[in-house]
Formats: C-alpha cells, structure tokens, sequence
C-alpha cells in the first residue's frame, strides 16, 4: 500500500477541490 | 483505494504551524489521527490510533461510503457499504458498513423493509457487535399466536 503523502497541505485541499477529490490528512509523530 | 485520494501529512515536531492551524480545524488531538476530507475540505470520517493494513483500507473505504452518504447520495452509499462489507468482512468496519448500507437504502426508497432486512442479517453476522445491537429496535415483532379479539393471558 503507497501512498504518495505530501507535506504542503494547502496545495493538496486546493487540488483536491479542484479535482473533487477526497483527501486524507494525517497528524503524526511518527520518526521520519 | 489509495488511488481515490489525495494525500498530505504533517509531523507535530517538523511542521508545528501547521500542526496548531489544522490540528485546531479539525479538533487534533492525538496521533496518528488521519482524518478523510471531502473535495470542500469538511471532515466526513476519522482514524484514530494505528490500524493494521486490511483495516486502514477498510476504513478509508467506509470514509467514502460515510461522505457519499452526508451528501445524501445514497445509491453511491449504499453500494460503498456493501463494497466494505463483502471486501473486509473480518474488519471492524464491516458491521458499522453492514448498518450504514441498510439506513441507506431506506433513505434512498423510504422502504422500512430495508431496516428489517438488515436487522435479519445481523442475525446471522456480527451478532455481538454493537450494531446489531442498534439494529435489533429494527426486528419485525413476531405474529401473534392469539385469537383477535380474545386478548391472551
């Protein structure tokens, strides 16, 4: 399972709604 | 099922003004919480704490049937319940789908058999889920066995 997380957050809800796309957020804390 | 997303993260440590400005947005308080957007950004559902893989996509696939649903299309709903249902029935989410694919379809036909069938089926699965539980107010009554007019003792 990949899934292609990307960091700048307001590009992706901008792209999303343009594309009427569902989006996942994740908070973590997990070590990168 | 990844593919009908849109994915962005944001690490409390490495990205703390966006941690407060959506973790304040969406109520954040604990990691890992992966909340599902629809296209306007409204939350529809939620994942708290890890999940094992067959579970994480069981539950993204309920978030769609959930926003399906909030957006009262309850022909997509339905078939995206069911869909959780027949691909993930060892899942957690499965029971809440089997549930949520029953109310669905009584919204969409305003049929109240759609209630008691899914009542009948959580007789025959996920009988000590807390949704069957909920479904159970959904049984038919059983046909009296007295004779009308002579109230039985």
């Amino acid at each position: 399972m990949a899934i292609a997380w990307r960091r700048d957050v307001d590009a992706v809800l901008s792209e999303a709604k343009a594309q009427g796309r569902h989006i996942l957020l994740d908070f973590s804390a997990a070590p990168t | 099922m990844t593919e009908n997303f849109l994915a962005a993260r944001i690490h409390v440590r490495e990205q703390p003004d966006e941690w407060r400005r959506f973790g304040e947005r969406y109520g954040v308080q604990w990691t890992p919480t992966i909340v599902i957007l629809d296209p306007s950004g409204t939350e529809r559902h939620r994942i708290e704490g890890f999940l094992p893989a067959d579970d994480f996509l069981a539950q993204l696939a309920l978030g769609l049937a959930h926003s399906a649903f909030a957006r009262q299309q309850f022909g997509e709903a339905e078939r995206r319940f069911r869909e959780v249902v027949e691909r993930f029935p060892d899942s957690d989410a499965a029971p809440e789908a089997l549930y949520w694919a029953g109310v669905a379809r009584y919204k969409a036909t305003n049929d109240p058999s759609a209630l008691e069938q899914t009542a009948q089926a959580f007789a025959q699965k996920y009988q000590d889920s807390a949704w069957a539980k909920k479904a159970s107010v959904w049984r038919k009554p059983p046909q009296s066995s007295g004779v009308e007019g002579q109230p039985r003792a």
